[in-house]
């Protein structure tokens, strides 16, 4: 229960103010341009955009720097502004096998199609602290390589040439949309990758690494990683055909996982797909990780462990609803309060009355739901 | 493709502003029910599509709410052109799909239990007709009851089908399914939600 | 179209000033900004999914003429966009766009194959290339 508060509008004002204050920091540093955070912060405005579930690099870095470096925060920004927009349609589902490729790697086969390209990468480097960078060093531009182009063909097709994979099942019709539909389990899988793509990464990526360690042991192998820009396509009506509209960058994992197989299917590798905003390696393979677990009952598996449970996994992944819910305990609670004060206060009252007689009933245990403000 | 360029033309000069002018009429005329209230269209649709039913599509369909028309208006390339430029939304095939319609000719219009009711658990889920009828005066008189109704209220729309009295007292049978309507004329709207009890109606 | 939406902001801004005084043009819709729900495939190419929201702006317009234009672009863009639109409405015209494409249009769009080629040979640097060590009884 909440009680309606007046007053405190001076504090609120002034909190604010300083708010802005300590955001800009020591006035003799020069200000954060949004160019600067967009540039060099690329992977935290990846996470924004991700999380935020909203594709717009300039607003991802605006948010970062109106939240401090908080980026729940910013995901909440970019959350909020979202629903100010109308929405205008859906593109045609984009093609990542064109993707233009920065990255792409694969553990299963050491020399495929279009080779192992590792792109710009933190792996191999050695996690030392650069302290080059403490300045302004001179950054010579990338190494190039010259060559023919050569066609990056996609693990899933390699494995499936000779049936060892599932395949996938294109299907038409309209994906559900958790935006617009409440959620009633069980999900579509489709709507729950929905909900794994715009996942708190570390949510995510604790759950995934609890099933490598037995909590839903899947046996993956890191099919494909690949990282690039794809063309994004609208079918407009007044044309009467889809229109190229921009590109956008991608993390794209393919998981390969155990077989499976039956009395009529020989067995065949079972696969996990991530599919994410930006550059966000950790975030596509652990999102991979959790959409085999959830395919458990698919598959006939027992459903022991928390990432194989899509009630579990879906409700609680959601990093702005959780925040949202746990913050929300700030707010005031006075006279519930009261009421466990006074109740504390009538126990140790009996209790004291009774003292050395049995020991006084437990009360019963009361258990209030709130909603989520 | 659009076949006529003048699909194109004729929407809100100030989408933001109009739109909301005319969604305040709206939303007044639903909170009221059985009362009539002037509208200004602010656009200029292709024919036989009225201005009022026209302004009324551009405020509430969009890219997420399918559209059904009358096979009259539906003969009209132009207008769904129109209405799919202006609004963003899709032409939905059945009237079951859509979450509204848009209905002149009255006489062959679909009776109100073909339409989507909405479910118990989500009775939103149910068509919002759009009718469009000469005149909002003149035919025979109805009486309403019900919330957003101080007492009783009558209209007497002309050009409604002769069924409509059992139509709408089945409908509210539905409840809390059921879909609700909206009249239109040339210059205002008149709402009848799916709460307003028919409780008279002349011949 | 495509090559317009690709097409950054600046660059586009430039040439378009480039063309000289701007045709006389009404909005019929937009510029406004808005979103699009963009949409990948389950493991790559199966069924479609709603992966999340970007940004994006949309304009037609109409020249004296007549011509009609329409252009969308991913992002907060209005004048790009705008300007898009009043290029692909020119282009209705055959010989305009003939003239269009040659010394609007291809310049862009030999720009933009620059830069991927750049990207592509710039990832191929990073290619791994490996060495067979001797194994075995070879």
């Amino acid at each position: 229960m909440y009680v309606a508060v007046k007053g405190g509008e001076a504090a609120i004002d002034n909190a604010h103010s300083l708010l802005a204050d300590r955001r800009r920091g020591d006035r003799s540093v020069p200000s954060l341009t949004l160019d600067q955070i967009a540039e060099q912060l690329a992977l935290g405005v990846d996470r924004v955009m991700s999380e935020g579930s909203l594709y717009d690099r300039r607003l991802a870095a605006l948010a970062i720097k109106q939240s401090r470096g908080d980026l729940i925060e910013a995901i909440f920004l970019v959350r909020a502004y979202r629903t100010t927009l109308p929405r205008f349609g859906h593109s045609e589902p984009v093609d990542t096998g064109a993707m233009a490729v920065e990255r792409r790697i694969s553990a299963c086969y050491k020399d495929l199609p279009g080779g192992q390209l590792l792109g710009p990468t933190f792996d191999y480097t050695h996690r030392l602290l650069d302290a080059e960078l403490e300045g302004d060093p001179e950054i010579p531009a990338g190494a190039t390589r010259d060559g023919p182009p050569e066609a990056v063909t996609r693990i899933a097709d390699i494995l499936g040439a000779e049936g060892l994979i599932e395949e996938d099942f294109p299907a038409t019709g309209q994906p559900g949309d958790i935006n617009q539909t409440p959620m009633e389990f069980p999900l579509s899988r489709a709507m729950r990758l929905q909900s794994l793509s715009r996942g708190d990464e570390g949510f995510l990526l604790a759950l995934g690494y609890s099933t490598q360690r037995g909590y839903a042991r899947s046996h993956p192998f890191a099919g494909e990683i690949r990282i690039g820009e794809v063309e994004v396509e609208v079918f407009l009506p007044e044309l009467g055909f889809a229109v190229a509209v921009g590109r956008v960058k991608l993390t794209e994992c393919q998981m390969v996982n155990q077989f499976k197989g039956s009395a009529k299917a020989p067995p065949q590798f079972t696969r996990g797909y991530g599919l994410v905003f930006g550059q966000s390696e950790r975030k596509a393979m652990a999102m991979a990780l959790c959409d085999r677990a959830l395919r458990a009952q698919e598959f006939g598996e027992d459903v022991v462990a928390p990432a194989q449970d899509e009630e579990f996994v879906v409700s609680h992944c959601d990093n702005v609803q959780a925040t949202g819910f746990v913050e929300h305990l700030k707010l005031p609670h006075y006279v519930d309060f009261q009421a466990e004060l006074g109740l504390v206060r009538t126990m140790r009252a009996e209790y004291e009355a009774g003292l050395g007689a049995p020991a006084v009933e437990t009360p019963p245990t009361i258990e209030i739901r709130e909603a989520a403000e | 493709m659009f076949a006529q360029p003048s699909a194109l033309e004729g929407g809100f000069a100030r989408p933001v502003m109009d739109a909301q002018a005319v969604f305040r009429t709206v939303m007044d005329a639903m909170a009221r029910p059985a009362r009539v209230v002037p509208l200004n269209p602010m656009v200029t649709p292709p024919a036989p599509l009225s201005p009022a039913a026209a302004a009324i599509a551009c405020t509430l369909f969009d890219a997420d709410a399918d559209f059904w028309l009358d096979s009259r208006l539906a003969s009209h390339g132009a207008v769904v052109d129109w209405l799919v430029f202006h609004t963003g939304a899709r032409s939905a095939p059945k009237p079951v799909d859509a979450a509204f319609a848009l209905v002149t000719d009255i006489a062959a219009m679909p009776p109100l239990d073909r339409f989507a009711q909405g479910t118990q658990e989500y009775p939103d889920r149910s068509t919002t007709l759009v009718m469009q009828l000469p005149s909002l005066a003149g035919g025979s008189e109805m009486t309403f009851q019900g919330p957003g109704i101080k007492g009783h209220a009558s209209i007497a729309p002309r050009g409604l089908p002769a069924s409509f009295a059992d139509q709408w007292r089945a409908n509210g049978e539905r409840f809390p399914r059921g879909v609700d309507v909206i009249l239109a004329d040339a210059e205002a709207v008149l709402c009848l939600p799916r709460s307003a009890r028919l409780v008279n109606a002349e011949g | 179209m495509r090559v317009l939406a690709l097409s950054d902001a600046e660059t586009l801004r430039s040439r378009y000033a480039a063309l000289g005084a701007e045709p006389p043009h009404s909005l019929l819709r937009g510029p406004e900004t808005g979103l699009v729900m963009l949409r990948g495939r389950i493991g790559g190419t199966g069924e479609a999914f709603n992966v999340g929201e970007a940004t994006v702006t949309r304009a037609t317009v109409k020249l004296a003429d007549g011509s009609v234009g329409h252009a969308m672009a991913l992002g907060r863009v209005p004048e790009k966009v705008r300007q898009a639109a009043v290029i692909d409405a020119l282009c209705q015209d055959g010989a305009r766009a003939t003239l269009i494409d040659a010394e609007f249009i291809a310049p862009i769009e030999q720009a933009l194959a620059q830069a991927d080629e750049r990207r592509r040979r710039e990832t191929a640097a990073t290619r791994v290339d490996f060495f067979t060590l001797v194994r075995g009884e070879d």
